[in-house]
C-alpha cells in the first residue's frame, strides 16, 4: 500500500512552529513539501515464550520494545537520536531499514520522501534510498578484501541480465569505489586489505563509502563514533555534515549527547522505547525551552551545567 | 615451510609408532588362539597336540609379543609389511587389492555426504523455524541416532530384496569372470553401500553447517549486507559461504575416521571386499600383520585428512595464514 502523503508543508518553517510533534532547526528543509523520512506511531513488540516459566507451561507473550514512536528527518539536516545504550535504538535503525525479526510485531507507518512505505518497499530502498553506516569494522566480512565489499553487488534487475550489461554495471561500480576512495582520502591499496588490517580511521571511511555506494538520500548512522578518538569522531561527523549540506538527511543514533549537540541540527531524546522530545539543538541552550522533564534533567546532567544528578538516566 | 613439513613428518611417525604398539598390545591380550582360528574348527579338533604345537611354532604364536613387535618393526622400516596369515599373501598386496574398493566407497560417500549435508544445512538455516527446517532437523536427529549397519540392513531389505534394484552384496557379480566385469557392474555393486555411508554421514555435517549458517546469518556483517540491499541468499552467498565452507570442509576431512569406521560395518553387511572387511577378518583370525597394516594405512589416511583440513584453514582464512607466516 503506497499512498501520497496528505499533509503538505510550506518549504520552510518559520520561528518556533511545531508540527508532527517536533520543532525545527535552521537547516531543516521540507524539500518537495514533505519530510525526507517520517516515522509515525511506530510500535515494535516481540512474541516470545515467557522466559521465567517452566518449559511446558510457558505462554507466548508480547514484549513491547518500541511504543508509539514518531520522528522526522528533513532534507539537509542531521537529527541525533540520543538515548542510553541498550535501550532499543538499534531496533529503530533496523525498522527504518525494513529489517524485522520473524517474531516482531510492528505497527505504525513510515514515510520516505512523501510516500508511505511497506516492508517490501523499505527493503527495496535499502542501500539505494536509505543507507546504514554501522558501528564498527565488525560489520564487514573478515574474509573478504575491503574493495570487493565496498563495491557490493548492486541491484540485479532480472536474474539473468545480459553478460555485457552486467559487466558494464560492475565496471561502473568499481569506478564508483575509486571515486569514493579518492574523495575520502583512502589510497587505492586500501581496497586490497582485509578488514582486520584497517586502522580505526580507515575503517570508518570504508564503512561510509559502503553506505554511499548507491547514492542514498538518507543515512542512518548507528553509533558511528565510539572507539574513535575525538579528532576522528569530529571528522566522521564532518563527513555527515557534508552529506547533509548536499541535500541528504542523516539520522545519527548515539548515546553521546555532547557530540550530538555539537554537530546535529536537531536532537530527539529516546527513552523507554519512544521519542520523548524532538527539538532543535538551540532548544538545549536553556532548560526552559525543553518541554519534557527527562529532557530538562538531561540538560542539567551535562558537564557544563554541573553534572547535577537526579537525572534519571 | 621446511619446518612445517619436518614437524608433520615427525608427528606422522609418532602416530604410526603409537598405533602399531596399540594394535600389538590389543592382539596380545585377545583371547583368540591364532592356530585354532586359522586352521578351522574341525581340522583343529582332529589335529594331534604335536601338530598344533608345530603350527604354533611355525606361525610364531608362542614368541613373546615384544619380540614379535621388534621383528615386525624392523621389517616394516625396511619396507616389508609382513605376510597375512589369513590370506597367505603379502600384507601390502592384500591392502592394495582392497584399498581400491574401500577408497572408492569412501570417496563417493565422502563427497555425497559432504555436499548433501552442506546444502541441507544451508537450506535449514535460511528457512529456520519453518517446516523445511523441521524436516531437515528430524532427518538428521534420526540419522545421527541410527547405526550405519542397521541402515545398511534396511537398505538391503528394501532396495535389494523387495525392489531388486541393486545386488545383495559383493563388489562384482557372482560367477562372472574377473575379465568380464564392467565398470557398470562395479558401480552397481558400489551404489548401495555408498548410499548407506552417505546417508549416515549427512547428519553431522548438515547440523554443523546449519548452526554455523545461523550464526553467520545473525552476524553483524550479514546484517550490514542486508541493510545494503542484499537478499538473504545473496548475503549468505557473498559473505557466508566462504566462512561456512571452512568449518564444513575441516569437519568433512576430520570425519574421514568416522566414514572409515562406518565402512568397516557397512562392508561387513554388504559382504563388500574392502579394507574394513579385511580388518574384521584379521581381527577374528589373530592376523597381526594384516591388522596392524590396515591400522597403519587407515591412521595415515586420517592423518592426511586432518593435515589437509589444517592447510585449508590457511587457504580460506587470511587471518590464520598471517598467523602461520609469523612463526614459520
Amino acid at each position: 500500500m503506497v499512498r501520497e502523503e496528505q499533509s503538505i508543508h510550506s518549504p520552510v518553517h518559520t520561528g518556533e512552529a511545531v508540527h508532527h510533534g517536533h520543532s525545527h532547526g535552521a537547516s531543516s528543509q521540507h524539500a518537495g513539501g514533505h519530510h525526507l523520512l517520517q516515522v509515525e506511531h511506530l510500535s515494535i513488540g516481540f512474541r516470545m515464550y515467557e522466559p521465567d516459566a517452566a518449559f511446558f507451561s510457558a505462554q507466548q507473550r508480547s514484549y513491547q520494545v518500541i511504543s508509539d514512536l514518531s520522528i522526522s528527518v528533513h532534507a539537509g539536516e542531521i537529527v541525533a537520536v540520543v538515548g542510553a545504550s541498550g535501550s532499543g535504538k538499534t531496533l529503530l535503525a533496523d525498522s527504518i531499514m525494513g529489517l524485522f525479526e520473524p517474531n516482531a510485531e510492528v505497527t505504525g507507518s513510515i514515510w520516505f520522501d512523501g510516500v508511505e512505505q511497506t516492508p517490501e518497499s523499505l527493503a527495496s530502498l535499502r542501500g539505494s534510498g536509505i543507507s546504514l553506516v554501522p558501528q564498527s569494522v565488525d560489520h564487514l566480512n573478515p574474509l573478504l578484501r575491503v574493495g570487493k565489499q565496498v563495491e557490493g553487488v548492486g541491484r540485479t534487475r532480472g536474474r539473468r541480465a545480459e553478460s555485457d550489461v552486467r559487466e558494464a554495471a560492475s565496471e561502473a561500480r568499481s569506478a564508483r569505489v575509486q571515486e569514493l576512495f579518492e574523495r575520502y582520502g583512502l589510497s587505492p591499496e586500501v581496497a586490497k586489505l582485509y578488514p582486520h588490517e584497517l586502522s580505526g580511521g580507515m575503517a570508518r571511511r570504508v564503512l561510509l563509502c559502503c553506505a554511499l555506494m548507491d547514492n542514498p538520500r538518507l543515512i542512518v548512522a548507528d553509533e558511528p563514533t565510539p572507539g574513535l578518538d575525538l579528532d576522528l569522531a569530529v571528522r566522521a561527523l564532518d563527513d555527515f555534515r557534508a552529506f547533509a549540506n548536499e541535500g541528504g538527511g542523516v539520522m545519527l543514533i548515539t548515546h553521546d549527547i555532547e557530540l550530538a549537540l555539537r554537530v546535529a541540527d536537531r536532537v530527539a531524546v529516546f527513552k523507554d522505547g519512544t521519542i520523548i522530545e524532538e527539538t532543535s539543538v538551540e532548544a538545549f541552550n536553556s532548560p526552559d525551552t525543553l518541554k519534557h522533564p527527562f529532557a530538562k534533567a538531561l540538560w542539567h546532567a551535562l558537564p557544563e551545567h554541573g553534572f547535577r544528578s537526579g537525572a534519571a538516566c | 615451510m621446511a619446518s612445517f613439513v619436518v614437524r608433520h613428518i615427525i608427528r606422522l611417525m609418532l602416530l604410526l609408532f603409537a598405533v602399531s604398539i596399540v594394535v600389538f598390545f590389543l592382539v596380545s591380550v585377545s583371547p583368540i588362539d591364532p592356530v585354532q582360528a586359522n586352521v578351522g574348527q574341525s581340522a583343529y579338533l582332529n589335529m594331534s597336540e604335536e601338530k598344533r604345537a608345530a603350527l604354533a611354532q611355525y606361525w610364531g604364536a608362542n614368541t613373546p609379543i615384544w619380540e614379535r613387535y621388534i621383528n615386525w618393526a624392523h621389517d616394516f622400516i625396511h619396507g616389508d609389511m609382513g605376510t597375512s596369515l589369513r590370506y597367505n599373501a603379502p600384507v601390502s598386496q592384500v591392502i592394495a587389492q582392497r584399498a581400491t574398493n574401500t577408497l572408492l566407497l569412501m570417496a563417493v560417500a565422502w563427497v555425497v555426504s559432504g555436499l548433501l549435508g552442506f546444502c541441507l544445512g544451508i537450506l535449514a538455516a535460511l528457512k529456520r523455524g519453518t517446516w523445511v527446517d523441521k524436516v531437515v532437523k528430524t532427518y538428521c536427529f534420526v540419522l545421527a541416532a541410527t547405526p550405519a549397519f542397521w541402515i545398511g540392513l534396511v537398505f538391503l531389505i528394501v532396495f535389494a530384496v523387495w525392489l531388486g534394484w541393486f545386488p545383495i552384496g559383493f563388489s562384482v557379480p557372482i560367477g562372472k569372470a574377473a575379465a568380464d566385469v564392467t565398470v557398470f557392474d562395479a558401480l552397481h555393486h558400489l551404489a548401495l553401500p555408498a548410499l548407506t555411508l552417505s546417508v549416515v554421514g549427512v547428519a553431522n555435517i548438515a547440523m554443523h553447517t546449519r548452526e554455523k549458517a545461523i550464526d553467520v546469518l545473525e552476524s553483524d556483517y550479514i546484517r550490514f549486507a542486508r541493510a545494503r540491499g542484499y537478499s538473504p541468499w545473496q548475503a549468505l552467498r557473498t559473505h557466508g559461504l566462504r566462512n561456512l565452507a571452512l568449518p564444513a570442509i575441516t569437519l568433512q576431512f576430520a570425519s574421514i575416521s568416522e566414514i572409515f569406521g562406518g565402512s568397516v560395518l557397512v562392508e561387513q553387511v554388504f559382504s563388500y571386499p574392502g579394507l574394513g572387511q579385511a580388518a574384521v577378518t584379521a581381527g577374528l583370525g589373530s592376523d597381526v600383520a594384516l591388522l596392524v597394516g590396515i591400522a597403519i594405512f587407515s591412521a595415515a589416511l586420517v592423518f592426511a585428512g586432518n593435515l589437509i583440513a589444517n592447510i585449508l584453514y590457511g587457504v580460506v582464512d587470511p587471518r590464520i595464514r598471517a598467523g602461520v607466516g609469523s612463526y614459520a
